[in-house]
Protein backbone atom coordinates (compact mmCIF):
# COMPACT_ATOMS: atom_id res chain seq x y z
CA UNK A 1 0.00 0.00 0.00
CA UNK A 2 1.33 3.42 -0.93
CA UNK A 3 1.19 6.10 1.69
CA UNK A 4 1.73 8.88 -0.84
CA UNK A 5 0.19 9.45 -4.28
CA UNK A 6 2.02 7.84 -7.19
CA UNK A 7 4.09 9.88 -9.63
CA UNK A 8 5.60 13.34 -9.44
CA UNK A 9 3.72 16.42 -8.34
CA UNK A 10 2.24 18.24 -11.37
CA UNK A 11 4.32 21.30 -12.22
CA UNK A 12 1.74 23.56 -13.83
CA UNK A 13 -1.48 24.85 -12.41
CA UNK A 14 -4.15 24.13 -14.99
CA UNK A 15 -7.75 25.32 -14.89
CA UNK A 16 -8.73 21.86 -13.76
CA UNK A 17 -6.37 21.95 -10.82
CA UNK A 18 -7.56 25.39 -9.78
CA UNK A 19 -11.10 24.02 -9.84
CA UNK A 20 -9.92 21.06 -7.79
CA UNK A 21 -8.42 23.31 -5.14
CA UNK A 22 -11.54 25.48 -5.06
CA UNK A 23 -13.69 22.43 -4.51
CA UNK A 24 -11.48 21.01 -1.80
CA UNK A 25 -11.49 24.38 -0.03
CA UNK A 26 -15.27 24.49 -0.10
CA UNK A 27 -15.36 21.00 1.43
CA UNK A 28 -12.84 22.04 4.06
CA UNK A 29 -14.99 25.06 4.96
CA UNK A 30 -18.03 22.82 5.38
CA UNK A 31 -16.12 20.49 7.67
CA UNK A 32 -14.48 23.27 9.69
CA UNK A 33 -17.53 25.55 10.02
CA UNK A 34 -19.10 23.83 13.04
CA UNK A 35 -15.78 23.81 14.90
CA UNK A 36 -15.28 27.50 14.07
CA UNK A 37 -18.80 28.40 15.20
CA UNK A 38 -18.32 26.40 18.38
CA UNK A 39 -15.11 28.21 19.30
CA UNK A 40 -16.19 31.77 18.46
CA UNK A 41 -19.58 31.35 20.12
CA UNK A 42 -17.88 30.26 23.32
CA UNK A 43 -15.83 33.48 23.27
CA UNK A 44 -18.76 35.89 22.83
CA UNK A 45 -21.04 37.27 25.52
CA UNK A 46 -24.78 36.70 25.29
CA UNK A 47 -25.61 40.25 24.13
CA UNK A 48 -23.35 39.85 21.16
CA UNK A 49 -24.71 36.39 20.38
CA UNK A 50 -28.23 37.79 20.30
CA UNK A 51 -27.29 40.79 18.20
CA UNK A 52 -24.68 39.56 15.76
CA UNK A 53 -24.10 37.07 13.01
CA UNK A 54 -23.24 33.55 14.22
CA UNK A 55 -20.29 33.50 11.81
CA UNK A 56 -18.76 36.83 12.87
CA UNK A 57 -15.65 36.92 14.99
CA UNK A 58 -16.28 38.22 18.52
CA UNK A 59 -15.88 42.01 18.87
CA UNK A 60 -14.33 41.57 22.27
CA UNK A 61 -13.23 38.32 23.75
CA UNK A 62 -15.24 37.13 26.70
CA UNK A 63 -13.88 34.17 28.59
CA UNK A 64 -16.55 34.03 31.25
CA UNK A 65 -18.38 31.07 29.70
CA UNK A 66 -15.44 28.71 30.07
CA UNK A 67 -15.11 28.61 33.86
CA UNK A 68 -18.89 28.64 34.06
CA UNK A 69 -19.22 25.57 31.83
CA UNK A 70 -16.49 23.85 33.78
CA UNK A 71 -17.69 24.42 37.33
CA UNK A 72 -21.00 26.31 37.60
CA UNK A 73 -23.41 25.36 34.81
CA UNK A 74 -26.57 23.70 36.07
CA UNK A 75 -27.95 20.25 35.34
CA UNK A 76 -31.34 20.24 36.98
CA UNK A 77 -30.87 21.49 40.54
CA UNK A 78 -27.18 20.76 40.76
CA UNK A 79 -24.89 23.54 39.58
CA UNK A 80 -21.43 22.05 39.48
CA UNK A 81 -20.68 22.34 35.79
CA UNK A 82 -18.98 19.62 33.81
CA UNK A 83 -16.17 19.05 36.27
CA UNK A 84 -17.73 16.04 38.05
CA UNK A 85 -18.61 14.57 34.66
CA UNK A 86 -15.05 14.93 33.49
CA UNK A 87 -13.69 13.06 36.49
CA UNK A 88 -16.42 10.44 36.21
CA UNK A 89 -15.47 9.90 32.58
CA UNK A 90 -11.84 9.50 33.61
CA UNK A 91 -12.84 7.04 36.33
CA UNK A 92 -14.90 5.07 33.81
CA UNK A 93 -12.54 5.25 30.85
CA UNK A 94 -9.20 4.36 32.46
CA UNK A 95 -10.16 1.04 34.09
CA UNK A 96 -12.46 0.07 31.22
CA UNK A 97 -9.66 0.55 28.70
CA UNK A 98 -7.13 -1.35 30.79
CA UNK A 99 -9.42 -4.30 31.53
CA UNK A 100 -10.86 -4.62 28.02
CA UNK A 101 -7.52 -4.29 26.25
CA UNK A 102 -5.81 -6.72 28.64
CA UNK A 103 -8.51 -9.35 28.39
CA UNK A 104 -8.76 -8.99 24.63
CA UNK A 105 -5.02 -9.39 24.18
CA UNK A 106 -5.21 -12.65 26.15
CA UNK A 107 -8.22 -13.79 24.12
CA UNK A 108 -6.58 -12.91 20.83
CA UNK A 109 -3.45 -14.79 21.83
CA UNK A 110 -5.39 -17.89 22.87
CA UNK A 111 -7.36 -17.80 19.62
CA UNK A 112 -4.30 -17.33 17.42
CA UNK A 113 -1.96 -19.91 18.94
CA UNK A 114 -3.84 -22.30 21.20
CA UNK A 115 -6.71 -23.30 19.02
CA UNK A 116 -9.24 -25.72 20.37
CA UNK A 117 -12.45 -27.02 18.94
CA UNK A 118 -15.35 -24.64 19.15
CA UNK A 119 -13.22 -21.59 19.96
CA UNK A 120 -14.13 -19.97 16.69
CA UNK A 121 -17.79 -20.64 17.20
CA UNK A 122 -17.73 -18.58 20.39
CA UNK A 123 -15.61 -15.98 18.72
CA UNK A 124 -18.10 -15.74 15.85
CA UNK A 125 -20.95 -15.38 18.33
CA UNK A 126 -19.06 -12.71 20.21
CA UNK A 127 -18.29 -10.77 17.04
CA UNK A 128 -21.85 -11.04 15.91
CA UNK A 129 -22.76 -9.52 19.25
CA UNK A 130 -20.73 -6.44 18.40
CA UNK A 131 -23.27 -5.59 15.71
CA UNK A 132 -26.39 -6.09 17.79
CA UNK A 133 -27.99 -2.77 18.72
CA UNK A 134 -27.39 -1.99 22.39
CA UNK A 135 -31.11 -1.44 22.85
CA UNK A 136 -31.71 -5.18 22.51
CA UNK A 137 -29.35 -5.98 25.37
CA UNK A 138 -29.65 -3.00 27.65
CA UNK A 139 -32.56 -4.18 29.77
CA UNK A 140 -31.59 -7.83 30.29
CA UNK A 141 -28.05 -6.72 31.04
CA UNK A 142 -29.40 -4.26 33.56
CA UNK A 143 -31.25 -7.15 35.23
CA UNK A 144 -28.07 -9.24 35.32
CA UNK A 145 -26.11 -6.38 36.87
CA UNK A 146 -28.91 -5.76 39.32
CA UNK A 147 -28.78 -9.41 40.39
CA UNK A 148 -25.02 -9.10 40.82
CA UNK A 149 -25.51 -5.95 42.88
CA UNK A 150 -23.39 -3.74 40.63
CA UNK A 151 -26.08 -1.88 38.69
CA UNK A 152 -25.58 1.91 38.84
CA UNK A 153 -22.06 1.58 40.18
CA UNK A 154 -18.63 2.25 38.77
CA UNK A 155 -17.74 -1.47 38.45
CA UNK A 156 -21.08 -1.95 36.70
CA UNK A 157 -20.40 0.52 33.92
CA UNK A 158 -16.80 -0.69 33.59
CA UNK A 159 -18.05 -4.25 33.13
CA UNK A 160 -20.48 -3.12 30.43
CA UNK A 161 -17.78 -1.26 28.51
CA UNK A 162 -15.52 -4.29 28.79
CA UNK A 163 -18.22 -6.58 27.43
CA UNK A 164 -19.04 -4.38 24.46
CA UNK A 165 -15.41 -3.55 23.73
CA UNK A 166 -14.12 -7.10 23.77
CA UNK A 167 -15.38 -8.57 20.48
CA UNK A 168 -13.74 -6.04 18.22
CA UNK A 169 -10.58 -5.78 20.31
CA UNK A 170 -10.23 -9.56 20.35
CA UNK A 171 -10.52 -9.56 16.57
CA UNK A 172 -7.80 -6.91 16.26
CA UNK A 173 -5.43 -8.77 18.57
CA UNK A 174 -6.13 -12.14 16.99
CA UNK A 175 -5.39 -10.79 13.51
CA UNK A 176 -2.19 -9.20 14.72
CA UNK A 177 -0.97 -12.34 16.49
CA UNK A 178 -1.94 -14.53 13.54
CA UNK A 179 0.41 -12.42 11.40
CA UNK A 180 3.38 -13.14 13.68
CA UNK A 181 5.62 -16.00 12.52
CA UNK A 182 4.42 -19.25 14.06
CA UNK A 183 8.06 -20.43 14.37
CA UNK A 184 8.58 -17.87 17.07
CA UNK A 185 5.86 -19.50 19.07
CA UNK A 186 7.19 -22.99 18.39
CA UNK A 187 10.69 -21.99 19.49
CA UNK A 188 9.28 -20.64 22.74
CA UNK A 189 7.42 -23.93 23.24
CA UNK A 190 10.62 -25.94 22.72
CA UNK A 191 12.36 -23.74 25.26
CA UNK A 192 9.75 -24.89 27.75
CA UNK A 193 7.42 -21.92 27.77
CA UNK A 194 3.87 -22.58 28.87
CA UNK A 195 0.69 -20.68 28.05
CA UNK A 196 1.22 -17.92 30.60
CA UNK A 197 4.99 -17.61 30.24
CA UNK A 198 4.89 -17.29 26.47
CA UNK A 199 2.23 -14.63 26.76
CA UNK A 200 4.17 -12.57 29.28
CA UNK A 201 7.71 -12.93 27.94
CA UNK A 202 7.20 -13.32 24.20
CA UNK A 203 3.84 -11.95 23.15
CA UNK A 204 3.35 -8.87 25.32
CA UNK A 205 6.71 -7.29 24.43
CA UNK A 206 5.82 -7.59 20.75
CA UNK A 207 2.35 -6.10 21.12
CA UNK A 208 3.14 -2.40 21.46
CA UNK A 209 1.86 -1.18 18.07
CA UNK A 210 -1.41 -3.07 18.19
CA UNK A 211 -1.94 -2.08 21.81
CA UNK A 212 -1.65 1.58 20.86
CA UNK A 213 -4.30 1.09 18.19
CA UNK A 214 -6.57 -0.71 20.64
CA UNK A 215 -6.13 1.93 23.34
CA UNK A 216 -6.93 4.78 20.93
CA UNK A 217 -10.02 2.97 19.75
CA UNK A 218 -11.25 2.33 23.28
CA UNK A 219 -10.41 5.72 24.77
CA UNK A 220 -12.33 7.60 22.08
CA UNK A 221 -15.14 5.05 22.01
CA UNK A 222 -15.73 4.98 25.77
CA UNK A 223 -15.24 8.70 26.24
CA UNK A 224 -17.81 9.40 23.52
CA UNK A 225 -20.31 6.83 24.75
CA UNK A 226 -23.65 8.21 25.84
CA UNK A 227 -26.23 5.43 25.97
CA UNK A 228 -24.35 2.99 28.21
CA UNK A 229 -23.28 5.75 30.56
CA UNK A 230 -26.85 6.98 30.78
CA UNK A 231 -28.27 3.57 31.66
CA UNK A 232 -25.54 1.84 33.66
CA UNK A 233 -23.39 4.48 35.36
CA UNK A 234 -25.94 5.68 37.86
CA UNK A 235 -26.52 9.23 39.05
CA UNK A 236 -23.21 9.53 40.90
CA UNK A 237 -21.01 8.37 38.05
CA UNK A 238 -22.60 10.06 35.05
CA UNK A 239 -20.02 10.50 32.31
CA UNK A 240 -19.29 13.85 30.70
CA UNK A 241 -21.41 13.26 27.59
CA UNK A 242 -24.54 12.66 29.69
CA UNK A 243 -23.92 15.74 31.81
CA UNK A 244 -23.24 17.81 28.71
CA UNK A 245 -26.59 16.81 27.29
CA UNK A 246 -28.29 17.63 30.59
CA UNK A 247 -26.65 21.05 30.77
CA UNK A 248 -27.53 22.01 27.23
CA UNK A 249 -31.06 20.62 27.19
CA UNK A 250 -32.33 22.33 30.38
CA UNK A 251 -35.91 23.35 29.85
CA UNK A 252 -36.02 26.38 32.12
CA UNK A 253 -34.05 29.57 32.51
CA UNK A 254 -32.36 31.58 29.78
CA UNK A 255 -30.35 29.51 27.36
CA UNK A 256 -26.70 30.54 27.44
CA UNK A 257 -25.37 29.45 24.11
CA UNK A 258 -21.81 30.50 24.87
CA UNK A 259 -21.76 28.29 27.97
CA UNK A 260 -23.30 25.45 25.95
CA UNK A 261 -20.59 25.72 23.33
CA UNK A 262 -17.79 25.91 25.91
CA UNK A 263 -19.21 22.77 27.50
CA UNK A 264 -19.37 21.07 24.12
CA UNK A 265 -15.76 21.92 23.38
CA UNK A 266 -14.65 20.76 26.82
CA UNK A 267 -16.36 17.40 26.27
CA UNK A 268 -14.69 16.81 22.93
CA UNK A 269 -11.22 17.90 24.06
CA UNK A 270 -10.04 14.44 25.09
CA UNK A 271 -10.96 12.61 21.85
CA UNK A 272 -9.73 15.53 19.74
CA UNK A 273 -6.46 15.55 21.65
CA UNK A 274 -6.10 11.80 21.07
CA UNK A 275 -6.89 12.34 17.40
CA UNK A 276 -4.42 15.14 16.84
CA UNK A 277 -1.49 13.58 18.64
CA UNK A 278 -2.02 10.08 17.31
CA UNK A 279 -2.57 10.92 13.62
CA UNK A 280 -1.73 7.84 11.61
CA UNK A 281 -2.44 5.55 14.56
CA UNK A 282 -5.96 6.86 14.80
CA UNK A 283 -6.52 6.07 11.13
CA UNK A 284 -5.19 2.57 11.65
CA UNK A 285 -7.41 2.21 14.66
CA UNK A 286 -10.60 3.16 12.88
CA UNK A 287 -9.70 1.03 9.90
CA UNK A 288 -9.22 -1.91 12.27
CA UNK A 289 -12.20 -1.02 14.42
CA UNK A 290 -14.36 -0.30 11.42
CA UNK A 291 -16.50 -3.26 12.24
CA UNK A 292 -17.69 -1.59 15.44
CA UNK A 293 -20.08 0.43 13.29
CA UNK B 1 0.45 -32.16 27.18
CA UNK B 2 -2.11 -31.26 24.56
CA UNK B 3 -4.85 -31.67 27.16
CA UNK B 4 -3.09 -29.21 29.39
CA UNK B 5 -2.65 -26.53 26.77
CA UNK B 6 -6.27 -26.74 25.81
CA UNK B 7 -7.34 -26.24 29.39
CA UNK B 8 -5.14 -23.16 29.74
CA UNK B 9 -6.53 -21.60 26.60
CA UNK B 10 -10.09 -22.44 27.55
CA UNK B 11 -9.57 -20.70 30.88
CA UNK B 12 -8.13 -17.71 29.04
CA UNK B 13 -11.12 -17.62 26.74
CA UNK B 14 -13.62 -18.10 29.52
CA UNK B 15 -14.64 -14.42 29.66
CA UNK B 16 -15.37 -14.47 25.93
CA UNK B 17 -17.34 -17.70 26.17
CA UNK B 18 -19.39 -16.45 29.10
CA UNK B 19 -20.08 -13.13 27.41
CA UNK B 20 -21.07 -14.64 24.09
CA UNK B 21 -23.42 -17.11 25.77
CA UNK B 22 -24.96 -15.07 28.58
CA UNK B 23 -24.90 -11.54 27.22
CA UNK B 24 -25.26 -11.86 23.49
CA UNK B 25 -27.32 -15.02 23.21
CA UNK B 26 -28.95 -14.92 26.63
CA UNK B 27 -30.11 -11.32 26.41
CA UNK B 28 -31.70 -11.83 23.03
CA UNK B 29 -33.58 -14.91 24.21
CA UNK B 30 -34.66 -13.03 27.34
CA UNK B 31 -35.88 -10.09 25.25
CA UNK B 32 -37.74 -12.38 22.90
CA UNK B 33 -39.46 -14.31 25.69
CA UNK B 34 -40.58 -11.16 27.47
CA UNK B 35 -41.70 -9.61 24.20
CA UNK B 36 -44.46 -12.25 24.29
CA UNK B 37 -45.74 -11.03 27.66
CA UNK B 38 -47.74 -8.00 28.72
CA UNK B 39 -45.03 -6.76 31.10
CA UNK B 40 -45.45 -3.13 32.10
CA UNK B 41 -43.27 -1.74 34.87
CA UNK B 42 -41.57 -5.01 35.77
CA UNK B 43 -41.05 -8.14 33.66
CA UNK B 44 -43.87 -10.63 34.31
CA UNK B 45 -44.47 -14.00 32.68
CA UNK B 46 -48.02 -13.37 31.59
CA UNK B 47 -47.89 -14.60 28.02
CA UNK B 48 -50.08 -12.93 25.42
CA UNK B 49 -48.62 -14.35 22.21
CA UNK B 50 -47.68 -11.84 19.55
CA UNK B 51 -50.00 -9.11 20.87
CA UNK B 52 -47.15 -6.72 21.56
CA UNK B 53 -45.98 -6.99 17.96
CA UNK B 54 -49.48 -6.41 16.63
CA UNK B 55 -49.85 -3.39 18.87
CA UNK B 56 -46.43 -2.18 17.78
CA UNK B 57 -47.29 -2.26 14.10
CA UNK B 58 -50.45 -0.30 14.77
CA UNK B 59 -48.59 2.54 16.48
CA UNK B 60 -48.42 5.71 14.41
CA UNK B 61 -45.22 6.58 16.28
CA UNK B 62 -43.57 3.32 15.29
CA UNK B 63 -44.51 3.93 11.64
CA UNK B 64 -42.87 7.35 11.83
CA UNK B 65 -39.82 5.81 13.47
CA UNK B 66 -39.47 3.19 10.74
CA UNK B 67 -40.01 5.74 8.01
CA UNK B 68 -37.37 7.97 9.57
CA UNK B 69 -34.84 5.18 9.82
CA UNK B 70 -35.29 4.45 6.11
CA UNK B 71 -34.89 8.11 5.12
CA UNK B 72 -31.95 8.52 7.45
CA UNK B 73 -30.37 5.24 6.38
CA UNK B 74 -30.71 6.04 2.70
CA UNK B 75 -29.56 9.67 2.79
CA UNK B 76 -26.80 9.06 5.32
CA UNK B 77 -25.39 6.00 3.54
CA UNK B 78 -25.50 7.54 0.07
CA UNK B 79 -24.23 10.89 1.37
CA UNK B 80 -21.30 9.31 3.19
CA UNK B 81 -20.38 7.14 0.22
CA UNK B 82 -20.50 9.93 -2.36
CA UNK B 83 -18.77 12.56 -0.24
CA UNK B 84 -16.31 10.05 1.20
CA UNK B 85 -15.36 8.72 -2.24
CA UNK B 86 -15.14 12.23 -3.70
CA UNK B 87 -12.89 13.40 -0.88
CA UNK B 88 -10.68 10.33 -1.26
CA UNK B 89 -10.31 10.99 -4.99
CA UNK B 90 -9.54 14.67 -4.37
CA UNK B 91 -6.95 13.81 -1.73
CA UNK B 92 -5.39 11.34 -4.18
CA UNK B 93 -4.72 14.10 -6.77
CA UNK B 94 -1.26 14.93 -5.44
CA UNK B 95 -2.54 18.06 -3.80
CA UNK B 96 -0.54 20.30 -1.52
CA UNK B 97 -1.24 20.01 2.18
CA UNK B 98 -2.67 16.53 1.81
CA UNK B 99 -2.29 15.58 5.45
CA UNK B 100 -3.84 18.90 6.56
CA UNK B 101 -6.94 18.26 4.46
CA UNK B 102 -7.13 14.68 5.64
CA UNK B 103 -7.01 15.88 9.23
CA UNK B 104 -9.79 18.39 8.53
CA UNK B 105 -12.08 15.84 6.91
CA UNK B 106 -11.60 13.21 9.58
CA UNK B 107 -11.66 15.21 12.83
CA UNK B 108 -15.47 15.13 13.19
CA UNK B 109 -15.22 11.36 13.44
CA UNK B 110 -13.38 11.78 16.74
CA UNK B 111 -16.33 13.71 18.17
CA UNK B 112 -19.17 11.99 19.95
CA UNK B 113 -22.68 11.91 18.54
CA UNK B 114 -23.88 14.06 21.42
CA UNK B 115 -21.35 16.77 20.59
CA UNK B 116 -22.17 16.50 16.88
CA UNK B 117 -25.85 16.88 17.61
CA UNK B 118 -25.44 19.86 19.94
CA UNK B 119 -23.13 21.73 17.57
CA UNK B 120 -25.48 21.34 14.62
CA UNK B 121 -28.41 22.24 16.80
CA UNK B 122 -26.73 25.57 17.40
CA UNK B 123 -25.60 26.09 13.79
CA UNK B 124 -29.12 25.35 12.53
CA UNK B 125 -30.80 27.33 15.30
CA UNK B 126 -33.75 29.03 13.57
CA UNK B 127 -33.29 32.35 15.41
CA UNK B 128 -29.54 32.81 15.71
CA UNK B 129 -28.08 30.25 13.32
CA UNK B 130 -27.08 30.21 9.67
CA UNK B 131 -30.49 31.44 8.54
CA UNK B 132 -29.94 34.62 10.52
CA UNK B 133 -26.46 34.98 8.99
CA UNK B 134 -27.87 34.80 5.50
CA UNK B 135 -30.51 37.39 6.36
CA UNK B 136 -27.82 39.68 7.72
CA UNK B 137 -25.94 39.31 4.46
CA UNK B 138 -29.01 40.47 2.58
CA UNK B 139 -30.48 37.14 1.52
CA UNK B 140 -33.85 37.76 3.16
CA UNK B 141 -35.53 34.95 1.25
CA UNK B 142 -33.17 32.32 2.66
CA UNK B 143 -34.92 29.74 4.82
CA UNK B 144 -33.27 27.15 7.01
CA UNK B 145 -35.93 26.20 9.49
CA UNK B 146 -35.23 22.48 9.28
CA UNK B 147 -35.08 21.86 13.00
CA UNK B 148 -38.59 23.17 13.57
CA UNK B 149 -40.03 21.76 10.36
CA UNK B 150 -41.67 18.36 10.74
CA UNK B 151 -40.86 17.27 7.20
CA UNK B 152 -37.28 18.48 7.07
CA UNK B 153 -35.98 17.84 10.60
CA UNK B 154 -34.83 14.33 9.72
CA UNK B 155 -32.65 15.77 6.93
CA UNK B 156 -30.95 18.03 9.45
CA UNK B 157 -30.04 14.84 11.31
CA UNK B 158 -28.67 13.42 8.05
CA UNK B 159 -26.46 16.47 7.45
CA UNK B 160 -24.99 16.27 10.94
CA UNK B 161 -24.41 12.53 10.55
CA UNK B 162 -22.75 12.87 7.14
CA UNK B 163 -20.54 15.64 8.52
CA UNK B 164 -19.44 13.27 11.26
CA UNK B 165 -19.07 10.08 9.24
CA UNK B 166 -17.91 11.04 5.73
CA UNK B 167 -14.27 11.23 6.79
CA UNK B 168 -14.41 7.63 7.88
CA UNK B 169 -15.56 6.50 4.43
CA UNK B 170 -12.83 8.68 2.95
CA UNK B 171 -10.20 6.82 4.97
CA UNK B 172 -11.52 3.43 3.83
CA UNK B 173 -11.67 4.54 0.19
CA UNK B 174 -8.28 6.21 0.28
CA UNK B 175 -6.74 2.99 1.56
CA UNK B 176 -8.37 1.28 -1.42
CA UNK B 177 -7.16 3.89 -3.92
CA UNK B 178 -3.62 3.67 -2.61
CA UNK B 179 -3.75 -0.07 -3.09
CA UNK B 180 -4.50 0.19 -6.82
CA UNK B 181 -1.63 -0.97 -8.97
CA UNK B 182 0.21 1.82 -10.78
CA UNK B 183 0.25 -0.20 -14.02
CA UNK B 184 -3.50 0.16 -14.23
CA UNK B 185 -3.16 3.94 -14.12
CA UNK B 186 -0.40 3.78 -16.78
CA UNK B 187 -2.44 1.69 -19.16
CA UNK B 188 -5.47 3.91 -18.63
CA UNK B 189 -3.49 7.01 -19.50
CA UNK B 190 -1.97 5.31 -22.55
CA UNK B 191 -5.47 4.46 -23.72
CA UNK B 192 -6.31 8.12 -23.25
CA UNK B 193 -9.22 7.55 -20.90
CA UNK B 194 -10.36 10.71 -19.16
CA UNK B 195 -9.49 10.77 -15.51
CA UNK B 196 -13.05 11.07 -14.17
CA UNK B 197 -14.10 8.18 -16.41
CA UNK B 198 -11.25 6.04 -15.11
CA UNK B 199 -12.28 6.73 -11.54
CA UNK B 200 -15.94 6.08 -12.14
CA UNK B 201 -15.84 3.09 -14.47
CA UNK B 202 -12.55 1.34 -13.74
CA UNK B 203 -11.32 2.22 -10.28
CA UNK B 204 -14.65 2.32 -8.45
CA UNK B 205 -15.60 -1.24 -9.51
CA UNK B 206 -12.17 -2.36 -8.32
CA UNK B 207 -12.95 -0.88 -4.91
CA UNK B 208 -16.07 -2.97 -4.58
CA UNK B 209 -14.96 -4.82 -1.44
CA UNK B 210 -14.29 -1.48 0.27
CA UNK B 211 -17.64 -0.11 -0.83
CA UNK B 212 -19.49 -3.20 0.38
CA UNK B 213 -17.71 -3.10 3.74
CA UNK B 214 -18.46 0.60 4.11
CA UNK B 215 -22.14 0.08 3.29
CA UNK B 216 -22.55 -2.78 5.75
CA UNK B 217 -20.77 -0.92 8.55
CA UNK B 218 -22.77 2.25 7.95
CA UNK B 219 -26.04 0.35 7.68
CA UNK B 220 -25.44 -1.59 10.90
CA UNK B 221 -24.72 1.75 12.60
CA UNK B 222 -27.85 3.34 11.15
CA UNK B 223 -30.18 1.02 13.04
CA UNK B 224 -28.59 2.06 16.33
CA UNK B 225 -28.89 5.83 15.85
CA UNK B 226 -29.94 7.33 19.16
CA UNK B 227 -27.69 9.89 20.86
CA UNK B 228 -27.31 12.04 17.74
CA UNK B 229 -31.05 12.54 17.42
CA UNK B 230 -31.54 12.94 21.16
CA UNK B 231 -29.01 15.79 21.17
CA UNK B 232 -30.10 17.41 17.92
CA UNK B 233 -33.89 17.27 17.97
CA UNK B 234 -34.86 15.15 21.02
CA UNK B 235 -37.01 13.27 18.53
CA UNK B 236 -39.02 16.39 17.71
CA UNK B 237 -40.69 18.52 16.61
CA UNK B 238 -43.44 16.41 18.17
CA UNK B 239 -42.18 12.95 17.38
CA UNK B 240 -41.25 13.77 13.78
CA UNK B 241 -37.65 12.52 14.10
CA UNK B 242 -38.16 9.62 16.43
CA UNK B 243 -36.39 6.35 15.56
CA UNK B 244 -36.83 2.71 16.56
CA UNK B 245 -33.96 3.00 19.05
CA UNK B 246 -35.67 6.00 20.68
CA UNK B 247 -38.98 4.16 20.72
CA UNK B 248 -37.36 1.26 22.55
CA UNK B 249 -35.61 3.47 25.10
CA UNK B 250 -38.73 5.50 25.75
CA UNK B 251 -40.83 2.42 26.40
CA UNK B 252 -38.17 0.91 28.66
CA UNK B 253 -37.34 3.89 30.81
CA UNK B 254 -40.05 6.54 30.56
CA UNK B 255 -43.31 4.82 29.74
CA UNK B 256 -42.69 1.67 31.77
CA UNK B 257 -44.06 -0.40 28.91
CA UNK B 258 -41.53 -3.23 28.87
CA UNK B 259 -43.42 -5.61 26.59
CA UNK B 260 -43.61 -3.01 23.82
CA UNK B 261 -39.95 -2.15 24.25
CA UNK B 262 -38.89 -5.80 24.04
CA UNK B 263 -41.00 -6.36 20.92
CA UNK B 264 -39.57 -3.27 19.23
CA UNK B 265 -36.02 -4.23 20.20
CA UNK B 266 -36.50 -7.71 18.72
CA UNK B 267 -37.62 -6.10 15.45
CA UNK B 268 -34.46 -3.98 15.52
CA UNK B 269 -32.41 -7.10 16.11
CA UNK B 270 -34.02 -8.93 13.20
CA UNK B 271 -33.37 -6.02 10.86
CA UNK B 272 -29.69 -5.96 11.80
CA UNK B 273 -29.48 -9.69 11.13
CA UNK B 274 -31.08 -9.12 7.73
CA UNK B 275 -28.42 -6.54 6.91
CA UNK B 276 -25.54 -8.64 8.19
CA UNK B 277 -26.45 -12.16 7.12
CA UNK B 278 -25.95 -11.81 3.34
CA UNK B 279 -22.70 -9.94 3.89
CA UNK B 280 -21.36 -12.42 6.46
CA UNK B 281 -22.33 -15.26 4.15
CA UNK B 282 -20.44 -13.64 1.30
CA UNK B 283 -17.40 -12.62 3.37
CA UNK B 284 -16.82 -15.77 5.35
CA UNK B 285 -18.40 -18.55 3.36
CA UNK B 286 -18.26 -17.80 -0.36
CA UNK B 287 -14.87 -16.19 -0.17
CA UNK B 288 -13.34 -19.14 1.69
CA UNK B 289 -14.96 -21.49 -0.78
CA UNK B 290 -13.55 -19.54 -3.72
CA UNK B 291 -10.15 -19.41 -2.08
CA UNK B 292 -10.24 -23.17 -1.58
CA UNK B 293 -11.00 -23.81 -5.24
Amino acid sequence: MRSIPAGPRPKHLTIGRIGLYCFIFVCAIFFLMPLYVMIITSLKDMDEIRAANILNLPKELSFYSWPKAWSQACTGFVCEGLKPGFFNSVKITVPSVIVSVGLSALNGYALAFWRFKGAYLFFGLCLFGAFIPYQVMVYPLLKIEDALGIYSTLPGIILVHTIFGMPILTLIFRNFYASLPIDLFKAARIDGGNFVKIFIYVIIPMSTPITIVAVILQVTGIWNDFLLGLVFAGRDNQPMTVQLNNIVQVDYGVAEYNVDMSATILTSLVPLFVYFISGRWFVRGIAAGAIKG
Amino acid sequence: MSKFRNIASIIALLPMIIISLTVFIGCIIYSFIYSLTNSKLIPVTNFVGFDQYQRLFKQRKWDVAVENIFIYGFVFTIGCLIIGFLLAVLIDQKIRGESLFRTIFLYPYAMSFVVTGLVWKWVLNPTFGLENSMHMWGFGWFELDWLVNRDLAIYAVCIAAVWQGAGFVMVLMLAGLRGIDEDIWKSLSIEGVAKWKSYLFVILPMLRPMVVTAIVLIAAGVVKVYDLILALTSGGPGYATTTPAMYVMENFFQRANLGQAFAASIIMFISVVCILAPWAFYEFYLRNKNAAN
